[in-house]
Formats: structure tokens, C-alpha cells, sequence
């Protein structure tokens, strides 16, 4: 700690900061990027396991038999559904009454701020339906969901009938300790919205609803079942919640367990797990799956029904359904005895899902990079700004040492030796209170147009910039980073020195607008469904509409956080390079 | 006022002669002012009799030809819901003609009467006793009113004596012998979780006495029933489970049901219909509801055999009466259920503002067991299950909103009467560890403020009393009435947190008190012999019967630190303290002085020199 109080080596540090700042911001940007390609590597990568133990040891007996018959169900309310044109809500009510559940409506209506085109509606109005089966001699404290969404076509109907079927299932079993509703939303994340906000009885996007007639208690999980096919090849897991929020991994190891077990060829961003990570292929696998999983969660949109429920603190997920072209299919019956298992498992919980991590990214659904392995990655990245920071903050206090450097040194000491100042400590308040004096000086005196208010002005944009994406990286991570990527270099090298042209072309192409651009095509390029140019611009626009919407109806953060703190951001460093 | 006190002191001397005096609680007629005159008149000769008869047989013929011994009954009614499910409900009362608390004397002979409760009534002075373990929730929109009502876990509320001066401490000594009775975990009663109620719980036996410091009232809502407590609850029937209506209480049954809840209530009532003396009565009831789609095995069929996995041969013998009642209102000409064996006997009574009817099978009579000596009574659904019901009177209570700091209950109402209103008394007991705010308790019904005309609101104390809140509130005809506070989540110590695996804090019901206007006309006669079910709250007017409904439990989670995150800190903490504290403490007491540049070894020879040489120093 002599780096403190001794004048002389902080002296030597901070040249050596200043003197290799630039080498050192280069090295912390390859080394950030290199450790982000490095999380999915697979011996850098941590194996899941199942931290719950009421869900880990007992072993529960899969017997749902009536995978047919829950198809029928599922053609018969197509059937209802083509006839009423929408949500068939009497026959829903009257389906699950037979089935023993307790049945409620709920309606809602919404009108967008403005049309959305993706899904072509602007005024919404829809009914819920849920149905509640009581658990015997459970005293209505805790619940679990299972919701399936009514879409208006042809899709789901299978994940309708399935859920139907699973009611009838579970009503005739003893063993339930929760409540078990089972909710068909109509209009997807809207009506799920509306379901939401009024079992929990709040209203924070708006949203005209009639209030809930019955209710079981605090939901510990939820799934979201989304199934258009008869049979099916894979189940895929959706996770990435409303603004980049995760449900407890256990959740994940949970539906990982009970693919294994009764064999259903499961997934994780559309991607199956690959064995051979050893080769270039099954490391460019892993890295892509990532790379999906960093998009989607930067994106903050909720990416299935499920994402709604985490801001409520309920653990969820979607499971859907994906039939490709492989050989090997997988029949309902077997979905619903994993569905079946999963709802067991939940059933015994004690606890609510708190054991596991919440923050991670998945390379495969095996493997998993927790928040202490991807962190430094984003603070390497972030080092970069407060580096430069640094070396600001030590060109602008030169000025005056360079010119007074004997006296600059010396005078507080002497006044020391003196013996009224008898503490080293008051030599470093002299210290800085000059220095911050200075700064106040050419901040708001002599800061306009000089070599030294652009470099206050920078000083301040770095500083700003590194708590803002700070802040970002620890609620979601993948946001923090892509930002941080293109970002940090912009603010790391701008200067008024630099050729105006070609910085500003630069500067253009890294800001915040062309950054979701580039993730656009990105992602479209991982999910092997390349784009062209002008569908991807066309994709573009519709993301930010759909960031605006998102935004308006679920409260999604990705918007207000670019265009009120970000793009502010990136002004400043535009100004620095246009400084007069 | 003068002429109790002395009829009393009559009979404590009466008492002093039959048996030595234990003066345990002094003579209790002088502080005893609400006691009703003619019980105590009456109390002296009757009551000393089967004491006298017990201990000295030779007594007995003096205290008198009126030696009545105790008294028991038992009886099971099954009432088919209109959701297919079953609900049959035993009750089982013994009668003790023994007055002890008058008289502050020491009882040992007990006959049909538990002795372990006996004892248990004595030495604590307890004018009322009623103790619940329910689980399950009663579902009032599919099942209706149950007869006797009880909330999701363990509830217990105690009238005491009020000659007892220490009411907290026998209440304490209280729950914890009735936890080693019920082996249930009634111990875990303490000061945080009991209340006074103002108002909603009044005794339902004899005596007015409306002192509610005398009155203890507390719930468990995490208590779980299982078959160790139906155990000693069966142990303190006259038959045991050996004979009579008992026979059907097998616990791999009861506990295979949708709902399930056992209680024993004691009070002191009138001996006859004249109430010329009083006696104590034990009222065991439990109550359970056979699920349709768990234990009907897809048959739309009920049968004694099938439910309990027994059918009945015969009656207690120590039973004064032993009856199955079958409700068949709702199925006049069968419509709905075929019920065999068919018996002529039919019963009506009022029960819940409704006239019922119900066929009646009396276990006495040799011939309700037929040929095959048995009963096993059948009864095959025909209708389909219809839709959920509109009780009059219904409420349910959630948790609002969401995060870990704040909160609201929100409670709701639902009075289902097409034109009548009428008030009730909502009890809210709510543990210290959520803060209500009460100033921002509403109250609204049909979206207008609804002002309660009483408030009685008793704030907590951290770590020592829960929250109390009960309120008068006028329900409109056909309206909803939601009742919402907002509350703060506390931050607990961190040894105050459960063990890991755990499901939250749990909130006790709240209890809705009303007297609900009847259809038909109430019976008031209470001299009058009516089945059991139908007795239990004494009703007062013809127009309006009682009812009591429980709010299901809230489950709330607290904000909870990660307890594997002590070693993190210390490890943390340990390191910014040696770091830091290490370098600020050098910092502070470091002084710097400015030193003289130290000469080498060579320059300070060469100075030496020029000194004597008489040159400049270098």
C-alpha cells in the first residue's frame, strides 16, 4: 500500500498506466471477446445438476395413457374454435367442468398504441379460461400453471387437447399437495398478461380486465405448452423471460432429467447437444447455441408465454413442441407422461425453486456457464473505459504539475513537517481538491472549445457510460455485453484529432441502431435462416416496433434504456468528435 | 345479583359435605356475576350426585333419586353434494352431569367422560373449550355450509373461568397439555400468534359472560392432520372404535377424502329442557368429504363399504341413541340417487336456514341391519353433477401485487342474497412480520366506500402479538365487499427464519361471523330434541340462523437472505478489512518528513577531508 502514500511510486504507476494505456485497452478488448468465445468451450463449462433435492431423489412414475384421446380432444376444439372464430369459450367452460375442475372466465381488452403488424391486430379483445383443480385436502396456499395459448390459426390445438387431456388425468390422482390450473390464454402474451395482472391484482401496463373469480394461492412454477403436430420430433425448452429474466436452472435440469429418462429428443435454442466438443464443428455448435441464448436474452422481449410469469417471481418455461424431418418421432402420449413426471416433481417441492443459479447462459442443455464465469468477460471490457478514464483524469491534472512539478510535490509536505497538517491524508485531499479544482475551472470556465473541455466532456461520457452498461450487465448480461462490444472501442478512441469523415462513418456503424442490426442478421444467420439485405432491414424496423410495443404492453426496459440513456451516450461521443 | 351469590354459597356447603373441599379456586360465586340464576339454583343437589354415587356409593340415595347417569349419542350424516362428492359428518356428544367449576372441588370419577379432559378442564378452569384440526379447505361454492365449521390447520379458542387470575399462563400451561392429548403440535401457540377477538368468538354454552379477556383464540394454519391425531381423538370417544358408529373410523380411509377435519368442543349446557341444572357436554364431530373422481373409481356410487371400508352391525352400547341420517331433500321421487336400503323412518329438521329432510336409520332398533346383520347403505348417482353453487354467504382472500417489500390482502365478501342485507364480523389475525398499514384499510362494496360501524384494531408488537382487526360491516344484497390493507414485508433476524426447506409464512383465516337471514323459520325451541347437527349454535331468532366461514390461509414469502452467502461475507468482510483497514491505518499514521539525501560512504570520506582542509563541503 505504499502505492498510496508514497508520492513517488503512484507516480510511477500512473505513468505506467498512461504510457501503456493503449496497448493495455487493446489487450483487455481481445482478452473480454476471447473469454466470451471461451464460456463455451466445454471443459471451461460446468455440467448441470440438480441442486433441489425434493425434486432430485424421489423418483416419480410416469402413467399418463391417454395420448389419442387427448388429440381427439384437441381436433374437436378446432373444430369449436373454426366455428366460434376465436377462443370457443363455452365449450372450453363445459370441457373442463366434465373434468372435474373448478372453471372461470376472464375477459380483457387492449388497444395497442399503435397496430402491430407482426400479428396484425391493434384492438384486442379476448377471453381467458382456466380451470382449477383442487388439490384433496390442500388448503389452497400454493398452485402450479399449465397453460397452452389459443391461437387464432390452425397451430396449438394439439397443446390445447393435451392439456385438457392431462386435466382429466390428474383429477382422478390422490397425490396432489398444490392446486393445478390449467389456463388456455387467448391472444398469447397479452392475455397472459391480463391473466397475470389480475390473479396478482395489479395493473401496470394498462390493461382492462374483469377481475378473477378464483384464485389457489401463490404459484411456485408454471409451463407453457405450445404443440402443432400429432407427433413431434424434438421439445424445445424456452427460457429467456420479459428483460432478459431467467427461471432457477433447476427448471431446465428438471425437463433435461425427464428427456433423458423417458427419451424424448430434447433442445435448447432449436439446437441439439452435439458429443464431440473436442472438434471445430462441435465447438462452433456450442458457440452458436450461446450466441442464440445472448440474442434472444439482450432482446428483453418475453420469447414464449412463460416469460411473463418471472416478474412475479414464478418459475417458468415453455416447452414446444418441434417437428422436423427426423426419422424418430415422439407420440402425445409420451409428452404428457413428461409432463406428467414434470408436474410430479414440482408437486413435491417444499420450497420455492430458489437452490439453483438464476443467472447463466446455456451452451447446451448439459451444460451451463454461471454468473462468475461470464462476468469477467464484461469486466474486461469495462476495465477498458475506466482505463481511459484514467489516463484523462491524469492529462488533466498535468497542466498544473507539469509547469510547478518541484512545487506541486513539495509544498504540502513541507507544510507537514510544520506540523499543523500532521496527517498524509490531508496531503491527498490537497492533492485532488487541486486537482478537482482545476477540473471545475475548465469544466465550466475555461471549458469551451479548448484541447481540455473535450477531454472533461470525455471523461464525463466514459464514466457515465461504464456505470450505465454496469448497471445493464448485472440485470441482463447479454445486453451489458453486445453493448459493451460496440460501445466501449467508440468511447475508448474518439477524439477531435481523428479524420472527421471516416470516424463519424465509423461511429455510425457502432452505434446502438446499427448494433441491433448487426444482431438482426446475426441471429437470423444462427438460426440458418439467412435473411437478404432488404429483409433484413425489414426485420429491423419490426424489432424496434416490436421493442416500442413491448415496451407499452409488458413493460420490457430494452427501449427507454437505448433511447433515453444510451443513445444520450452516444451523442456526447459524437460531440467530442465534432469539438469546436 | 345478592340471591346467586348466596344460592352459590349454599352450594359450595352442600358440596363441602359430599365430598372434602378442595378450595384450588376459592369460593368462586363471589366473582362470578353473568351466571345464569337458574343454573345456579339448581346446581347444588343434581351435580353432587354422581360425584356422590362415584366415590361413596352409600351417598348416593341421599343425594337424591334424580341421579341421571352420563349421557352419550352419536351420529353420522351423509349428505350427497350436488358435485357427486359425499359428505358425511359424525358427531359424537357425551354429556358429563358433574359442575365442578362451581364449586372449585376436585372431581375423580369419571364415566362416559374422557378423564384426561376432565382433568384438563379442572386444573386450568376452562369454561369452553373448542379445538379443530382441519386438513383441506371446505370448498363453500361446491359443498355448501358445513354443520361445523373449522379453518385449514389447528385452531384452538378457550373461554376461561373468570375466576382465573393468570389467563395467559394458564393458556400457555393450557396448549401445551392439549398438544400432548392431540399430539399435535398445538405447542407451538405462544403470544405471537394468539388473540383476544372482541366480538366474533362468544361462548356457545351456558353463561354470559362477555369479558373478552377471559377468552384466548389461535390458529396454526400450517398444522397438518394425519392419523396421530385422529388416534387420541378416537381414544376419547365412550366406545372407542370398537363399537357402534366409531367402527367406521379408519384412518387409510378418512385420509384418502378431499377434505378432512376432526374437533372436540366442550362447553356447559343445560342438563334437561328445563335447565334446571347444567352439566358439561363433549361434542367430538368430524367431518369428511369423499371425492367422486379420487375414490369413486370412475362408478358414480357411495356405499358405507366403499367410503369406509366397513359397514355398521351395531350401535354403542353405552349410546343413549345411534343414528345415520341420510339427507334426500333434494331427491324426493329418486331422481337424482337411488338409496338402498329404503327406510319408511324420515326425519325433518331446519339446519342452515333450510328445511331438510332426511331419512333416518336408527342403530338401536334391531331391525335397520336387516337380514344380513349389517348396514351398508348404497347410494347410486343418477343426475349429473351440476354446476357451483351460490351460498349466501362466501369469501376468499389473496395476496396482492408482487416483490419482496410490500403488499396487499385483499379480502372479498360475497353476500349472494337477491334483496337482504345483513352485517358481519370480519376477525383478521395477521402476524407481526407483515406490517399492516392500516391507514390504508378500505372498505367498498359496489365500487362506494363502505364505512364499518365497528372497528376494534389491536396493533402488533414485534415478536410478541399478532395484529388484530375486527370490523362490523353491513353486507348490500347482492354486492361484493372487498376489505384491502396494504402491508410491509419486515425483514426477520436471521435466526427467526425457518429451517431451508420451507414454503413461506403462512396467515391465518380470516373468520366471518354473520347471522344470515333464513329462508325458513329457525327453530329457537331449544327444549326441543333435534339431531345433533342441527344444534350446535344456538340460535337466538327465528329469521336468522349463524354461520361462520373461514377465508383460506395466505402464504407469503419474506425477503430471504441466501444463508450460504455468511461464509461469502466473512470471507468478503475479512479481506476489505485486513486490506483496507491495513493500508488506511498506515496512511494515517505514517508522517513524512523530508529527508536529507544519505551520502555514500566515499563523499562523506571526501567531506571529512575538505573540512579539514578547510574547502567547501560537496
Amino acid at each position: 500500500m505504499g502505492l498510496l502514500s508514497d508520492p513517488n511510486r503512484r507516480k510511477a504507476l500512473t505513468t505506467l498506466l498512461t504510457r501503456l494505456n493503449t496497448p493495455i485497452c487493446v489487450v483487455c478488448y481481445l482478452a473480454g471477446i476471447a473469454w466470451f468465445m471461451g464460456l463455451a468451450f466445454e471443459p471451461f463449462t460446468l455440467r448441470t445438476y440438480m441442486s433441489e433435492n425434493a425434486m432430485g431423489s424421489t423418483m416419480v412414475e410416469e402413467r399418463f395413457p391417454a395420448g389419442e384421446r387427448a388429440l381427439a380432444t384437441g381436433r374437436e376444439f378446432a373444430g369449436h374454435k373454426r366455428k366460434a372464430g376465436g377462443m370457443p369459450v363455452d365449450w372450453l367452460v363445459k370441457t373442463m367442468q366434465d373434468r372435474g375442475l373448478e372453471v372461470f372466465t376472464q375477459s380483457f381488452s387492449r388497444t395497442l398504441p399503435f397496430p402491430d403488424e407482426n400479428k396484425e391486430r391493434y384492438m384486442v379483445r379476448g377471453i381467458n379460461v382456466y380451470g382449477i383443480l383442487r388439490a384433496p385436502r390442500a388448503p389452497r396456499t400454493e398452485a402450479l400453471v399449465l397453460s397452452a395459448p389459443c391461437s387464432p390459426d390452425n397451430s396449438n390445438n394439439q397443446a390445447v387437447g393435451l392439456l385438457l387431456g392431462l386435466a382429466q388425468y390428474f383429477r382422478n390422482q390422490i397425490y396432489w399437495a398444490k392446486d393445478i390450473i390449467f389456463l388456455v390464454n387467448e391472444h398469447d402474451l397479452i392475455g397472459m398478461q391480463a391473466w397475470l395482472e389480475g390473479y396478482h391484482h395489479t395493473n401496470i401496463s394498462g390493461m382492462d380486465y374483469t377481475p378473477l373469480q378464483g384464485r389457489a394461492g401463490s404459484i411456485q412454477a408454471a409451463l407453457s405448452l405450445e404443440l402443432s403436430s400429432d407427433v413431434i420430433t424434438s421439445l424445445d425448452l424456452i427460457l429467456e423471460g420479459l428483460n432478459g429474466q431467467l427461471p432457477n436452472l433447476d427448471l431446465a435440469n428438471l425437463f433435461h432429467a425427464f428427456c433423458q429418462k423417458i427419451g424424448v429428443m430434447c433442445t435448447i435454442q432449436g439446437k441439439l447437444q452435439r458429443s464431440d466438443w473436442d472438434t471445430a464443428e462441435g465447438y462452433t455448435h456450442a458457440v452458436q447455441t450461446m450466441m442464440l441464448m445472448v440474442l434472444k436474452q439482450a432482446s428483453g422481449r418475453p420469447w414464449g408465454d412463460h416469460g411473463l410469469f418471472l416478474r412475479y417471481h414464478i418459475e417458468a418455461a415453455t416447452v414446444r413442441g418441434v417437428n422436423s424431418f427426423r426419422q424418430y418421432k415422439t407420440d402425445t402420449t409420451t409428452v404428457g407422461r413428461l409432463l406428467e413426471g414434470m408436474f410430479r416433481k414440482l408437486n413435491n417441492l417444499l420450497e420455492r425453486l430458489h437452490q439453483s443459479y438464476f443467472f447463466y447462459l446455456m451452451p447446451s442443455l448439459s451444460r451451463f456457464v454461471s454468473i462468475g464465469y461470464y462476468m469477467p468477460a464484461f469486466g474486461l471490457l469495462a476495465t477498458i473505459l475506466l482505463l481511459r478514464a484514467l489516463d484523462l483524469w491524469v492529462q488533466l491534472g498535468t497542466p498544473t504539475e507539469v509547469t510547478e512539478d518541484g512545487v506541486g510535490e513539495v509544498e504540502p509536505v513541507s507544510i507537514n513537517n510544520q506540523g499543523s497538517f500532521d496527517s498524509p491524508l490531508t496531503h491527498i485531499y490537497i492533492d485532488l481538491y487541486s486537482k478537482r479544482h482545476s477540473t471545475f475551472q475548465m469544466l465550466f470556465i475555461s471549458g469551451e472549445g479548448t484541447e481540455q473541455g473535450w477531454r472533461v466532456l470525455k471523461l464525463v461520457a466514459l464514466l457515465y457510460l461504464a456505470v450505465l452498461l454496469g448497471c445493464t450487465a448485472l440485470i441482463n448480461f447479454s445486453l451489458g455485453f453486445i453493448l459493451a462490444i460496440t460501445l466501449v472501442p467508440v468511447a475508448a478512441c474518439v477524439t477531435p484529432h481523428l479524420p472527421k469523415a471516416v470516424s463519424a462513418l465509423a461511429m455510425v456503424l457502432l452505434s446502438p441502431g446499427c448494433t441491433i442490426l448487426y444482431c438482426v442478421f446475426i441471429f437470423q444467420e444462427l438460426q440458418e435462416a439467412p435473411v437478404s439485405l432488404s429483409e433484413g432491414w425489414m426485420l429491423f424496423l419490426s424489432v424496434i416496433s416490436q421493442g416500442i410495443l413491448d415496451h407499452s404492453l409488458f413493460g420490457s426496459l430494452v427501449y427507454p434504456l437505448l433511447a433515453l440513456l444510451v443513445y444520450p451516450c452516444w451523442l456526447l461521443l459524437w460531440n467530442i468528435l465534432f469539438w469546436k | 345479583m345478592t340471591s346467586g351469590c348466596f344460592v352459590a354459597r349454599v352450594a359450595f356447603g352442600v358440596d363441602a359435605r359430599v365430598e372434602k373441599p378442595n378450595d384450588v379456586t376459592g369460593p368462586v360465586s363471589s366473582s362470578e356475576p353473568g351466571q345464569s340464576e337458574s343454573a345456579a339454583v339448581s346446581s347444588g343437589g343434581p351435580v353432587a350426585a354422581p360425584v356422590s354415587e362415584a366415590d361413596e356409593p352409600a351417598e348416593a340415595a341421599a343425594g337424591g333419586a334424580v341421579s341421571p347417569p352420563d349421557q352419550c349419542d352419536e351420529e353420522l350424516v351423509l349428505r350427497p353434494l350436488r358435485s357427486g362428492d359425499i359428505y358425511a359428518s359424525f358427531q359424537f356428544r357425551t354429556q358429563w352431569d358433574t359442575d365442578f367449576l362451581h364449586h372449585g372441588k376436585k372431581v375423580s370419577h369419571y364415566r362416559l367422560f374422557p378423564k384426561s379432559l376432565g382433568q384438563v378442564l379442572s386444573k386450568f378452569s376452562v369454561r369452553e373449550l373448542h379445538i379443530s384440526f382441519t386438513q383441506g379447505y371446505w370448498r363453500t361454492m361446491q359443498w355448501g355450509q358445513p354443520f361445523i365449521p373449522s379453518p385449514p390447520g389447528a385452531e384452538l379458542w378457550v373461554w376461561f373461568h373468570n375466576t382465573v387470575e393468570d389467563v395467559d399462563g394458564n393458556w400457555k400451561e393450557l396448549v401445551n397439555v392439549l398438544s400432548g392429548i392431540f399430539c399435535a403440535s398445538l405447542n407451538f401457540i405462544d403470544s405471537t400468534n394468539t388473540v383476544q377477538p372482541s366480538a366474533s368468538f362468544k361462548p356457545l354454552g351456558l353463561g354470559n359472560v362477555t369479558d373478552h379477556r377471559f377468552l384466548r383464540y389461535a390458529t396454526l394454519p400450517r398444522e397438518i392432520v394425519c392419523t396421530e391425531n385422529l388416534t387420541p381423538w378416537k381414544k376419547l370417544l365412550p366406545c372407542g372404535s370398537k363399537a357402534g358408529l366409531a367402527v367406521l373410523l379408519k384412518s387409510e380411509k378418512l385420509f384418502h377424502s378431499s377434505f378432512h377435519s376432526q374437533a372436540v368442543h366442550i362447553r356447559p349446557v343445560c342438563k334437561d329442557w328445563q335447565c334446571t341444572s347444567t352439566a358439561w357436554e363433549l361434542r367430538q364431530t368430524l367431518n369428511v368429504v369423499f371425492d367422486i373422481y379420487t375414490s369413486g373409481q370412475g362408478k358414480k356410487e357411495w356405499s358405507l363399504f366403499k367410503m369406509f371400508s366397513r359397514t355398521l352391525t351395531e350401535a354403542c352400547p353405552l349410546a343413549s341413541s345411534s343414528k345415520v341420517y341420510v339427507d334426500v331433500t333434494d331427491n324426493p321421487e329418486g331422481e337424482l340417487f337411488d338409496l338402498s336400503p329404503v327406510t319408511p323412518l324420515l326425519s325433518t329438521a331446519v339446519v342452515l336456514g333450510d328445511r331438510r329432510t332426511y331419512s333416518v336409520y336408527d342403530l338401536t332398533k334391531k331391525e335397520t341391519f336387516g337380514q344380513l346383520r349389517s348396514l351398508n347403505l348404497v347410494l347410486r348417482w343418477k343426475g349429473e353433477s351440476g354446476d357451483m353453487l351460490r351460498p349466501l354467504l362466501h369469501a376468499e382472500r389473496y395476496v396482492a401485487g408482487f416483490g419482496l417489500q410490500t403488499g396487499e390482502i385483499h379480502t372479498l365478501i360475497y353476500n349472494n342474497h337477491p334483496y337482504r342485507a345483513f352485517p358481519v364480523l370480519l376477525l383478521d389475525s395477521v402476524p407481526w412480520y407483515l406490517r399492516l398499514y392500516i391507514h390504508t384499510l378500505t372498505v367498498t362494496s359496489k365500487t362506494r366506500e363502505n364505512k364499518p360501524s365497528y372497528i376494534h384494531y389491536q396493533p402488533s408488537k414485534d415478536r410478541l402479538r399478532p395484529h388484530l382487526l375486527e370490523m362490523l360491516v353491513q353486507l348490500p344484497p347482492h354486492s361484493v365487499t372487498e376489505v384491502t390493507v396494504q402491508f410491509e414485508r419486515a425483514l426477520l433476524k436471521w435466526t427467526e427464519y425457518t429451517p431451508d426447506p420451507n414454503h413461506g409464512f403462512y396467515v391465518g383465516s380470516s373468520v366471518i361471523s354473520a347471522l344470515v337471514p333464513s329462508v325458513v323459520a329457525m327453530d329457537t325451541n331449544s327444549t326441543q330434541e333435534r339431531p345433533l347437527f342441527s344444534s350446535f349454535f344456538p340460535t337466538k331468532e327465528e329469521s336468522s340462523y349463524f354461520v361462520r366461514v373461514y377465508t383460506e390461509p395466505l402464504l407469503v414469502n419474506l425477503p430471504t437472505p441466501d444463508f450460504s452467502m455468511p461464509y461469502n461475507v466473512i470471507c468478503l468482510t475479512c479481506t476489505v478489512v485486513a486490506v483496507g483497514y491495513g493500508s488506511f491505518y498506515n496512511l494515517l499514521t505514517r508522517t513524512f518528513q523530508v529527508e536529507e539525501p544519505s551520502q555514500s560512504l566515499a563523499k562523506r570520506l571526501a567531506n571529512v577531508i575538505r573540512r579539514i582542509r578547510g574547502v567547501p563541503l560537496l
